[in-house]
């Protein structure tokens, strides 16, 4: 091939420095606009510096109930995370071998995930308003509703995530050596000491990622909430509710904390993987070490 | 000592004597463990996904008043919707101008976010040699998707604004005497956004298959003469197509289904496939709310079949 960088590099090297910018400039813009002073509006220029918004938002004086919020947002993040990688681990090791069934679930997946959210979310609320008028009907007249953070909320943002975890599962399999297993095997141990003691450890960074996409998909999550969560509201739930009423840099603030708590949530989750990554590199293997 | 005595002592000592193997007398079958392994994920589908879509093509079927649902068919919900369609032709009625303007946004975003997230990926997989580099670049263009997809939009809002900096930025340049006002709350900015948020859903598939694309192919070609235009034409396209497929069925099926992103950016002022649907709900009429999910599932089911007539996705994947 030919020596040095064609122009083809230069052109195509500007083009991605443009692209960067267009992702980076405008979230920028609102971060710095977040630490506006008391009198700023929601435009530059900035009208002194502060934390004066983001305190607000803590206070709880501010437009939303932003703990209350927070909270249900981070429960529900947590518990869709730990769901999402137990089923997506287990539902990974049934499909190494051959399952009736498996194109069933592998293709429901495929379909959760380019059914246009909106479906989805209008489907799980009529299901919970079905089962709702059948309670009522039947059983007790006052009953409210079943629909609620942890049922039909939790099942909801569960579709969107399980499939992305069943995916990543696929390229970690495809990559596994099963004559670890094997080795395990022979030197007799159970099934579930092959799981634990060689298959876990080797696929623990994957699966943490799998924990990773699970939290911050649900953190992040609007579309399927909109319907199918009842009468609580997530954190993006609020924020997309002020997009139309507010005239304050409140919004920034908020967009500003809730990136703050990705961020943090995906530097632990990269590290710890980084951790693995390393221990596993160390201690992993030692074959060609000799006896010792 | 007898082998009886030295079992005791040590069960399993002695090889072949079946104790080892009458410790664990019940072995669950292998389709079982299958079971109960892929069972809990297929139950969340059933629960979560099947049931409801059946309950959205049911209820598409029902009768409403303004109270409630009415269980007994009728065909309301799909008349509702397109009411007064065949007295208005050949003019268009609301809802088939609706679902063309979804189509042409729904084009627009495709064939930009294609055309951005192609030169970016073969950037990425031909032109930066080395992997650290790769990886870094890539994910440079993915630390933007760990915040909220709302707070990507409204960052838009201090720079697009009536008093937005491209806005004031033209006054003090002279070039224009009273600010733009197409540039928020219009179709561009809903085109903009979108762009802005999913053109990543097209680079990474794309990537992935133009770095499986064996080096030596491109290496022929350009021995066998071919110039550069014609090793893209003929050799990196047609490789990269499932990557281009799956990209496009990403970002089709989000843009389809979209009434968030075309709220906010259109100030809930464009009417689309998406906003039809939270409209209907929000005035309770589930029924017409589910006919127009249908219509919508069935026009992206049929841009999917069409597209993934082109490559077999199960194989790529």
């Amino acid at each position: 091939m030919k020596e040095g960088r064609p122009r083809s590099f230069y052109v195509l090297a500007i083009f991605f420095a443009a692209y960067v910018l267009f992702l980076y400039g405008p979230m920028i813009a609102i971060y710095v606009l977040s630490f506006q002073g008391p009198q700023g509006g929601l435009t530059f220029p900035m009208n002194g510096v502060s934390t004066f918004w983001i305190a607000k938002l803590f206070q709880g004086t501010g437009i939303v109930d932003l703990g209350a919020a927070f909270r249900r947002s981070l429960l529900l993040g947590v518990i869709v995370m730990i769901v999402t990688v137990v089923l997506s681990v287990a539902a990974g090791m049934a499909f190494r071998r051959k399952f009736r069934a498996q194109s069933i679930l592998f293709y429901s997946a495929i379909a959760s995930l380019i059914v246009p959210s909106i479906i989805t979310s209008l489907g799980i609320s009529l299901e919970f308003r079905i089962i709702d008028d059948l309670i009522k009907a039947h059983w007790n007249e006052n009953f409210e509703t079943s629909m609620g953070l942890l049922t039909s909320g939790l099942g909801a943002h569960l579709t969107w995530t399980l499939p992305f975890g069943l995916l990543i599962m696929f390229a970690i399999f495809n990559r596994f050596d099963p004559r670890l297993e094997e080795a395990a095997r022979d030197l007799g141990a159970t099934p579930w000491q092959t799981f634990r003691h060689v298959v876990l450890p080797i696929i623990l960074p994957s699966v943490i990622g799998i924990g990773l996409f699970g939290f911050t998909l649900s953190w992040d999550e609007l579309a399927r909430s909109s319907q199918a969560i009842g009468a609580v509201n997530t954190l993006p739930l609020d924020l997309q509710g002020l997009t139309t009423t507010v005239t304050n840099p409140d919004i920034y603030a908020l967009g500003t904390v809730i990136s703050a708590v990705s961020f943090t949530v995906i530097t632990l989750a990269l590290g710890t993987i980084h951790v693995l990554n390393k221990r596993q590199a160390a201690k992993g293997s030692d074959a060609g070490k000799g006896l010792v | 000592m007898s082998e009886e005595v030295l079992q005791q002592a040590s069960p399993g000592l002695i090889p072949g004597s079946g104790t080892a193997r009458a410790a664990k007398p019940t072995r669950l079958s292998p389709s079982f463990i299958s079971w109960l392994q892929a069972g809990p994920m297929m139950l969340v589908f059933l629960a979560f996904f099947l049931i409801p879509l059946a309950f959205v093509v049911i209820v598409s079927f029902w009768d409403y008043n303004e109270y409630q649902l009415l269980p007994h068919f009728s065909g309301r919900g799909y008349t509702d919707t397109f009411e007064g369609c065949l007295a208005q032709l050949p003019e268009l009625c609301t809802i088939g101008k609706t679902y063309l303007k979804t189509l042409k946004l729904c084009f627009m975003v495709w064939a930009i976010t294609l055309f951005i997230g192609f030169w970016i990926a073969y950037f990425l997989a031909f032109h930066v040699k080395s992997k650290t580099w790769q990886m870094g670049l890539s994910l440079l263009c993915t630390i933007p998707f760990w915040t909220s997809n709302v707070i990507r939009m409204i960052a838009w809002i201090p720079l697009l604004g009536r008093n937005g900096l491209v806005n004031s930025g033209l006054m003090k340049t002279g070039l224009i005497n009273h600010p733009v006002e197409w540039l928020l709350f219009s179709e561009f900015s809903v085109v903009l956004a979108l762009v802005h948020l999913f053109t990543f859903f097209m680079v990474v598939p794309i990537f992935n298959s133009m770095i499986r694309i064996d080096k030596s192919l491109i290496e022929a070609a350009y021995d066998a003469g071919a110039s550069g235009f014609q090793t893209l034409v003929n050799v990196i396209i047609p490789l990269s197509k499932p990557g281009i497929v799956i990209g496009s069925i990403f970002v089709i099926t989000i843009v389809m289904g979209d009434f968030i992103t075309i709220g906010v950016m259109g100030g809930q002022q464009i009417a689309a496939a998406g906003k039809i649907i939270e409209t209907r709900v929000n005035a309770l009429q589930f029924p017409a709310a589910a006919a127009n999910a249908v219509i919508l599932l069935v026009i992206t089911f049929l841009i999917i079949t069409m597209m993934s007539r082109i490559v077999d996705i199960k194989k790529e994947l």
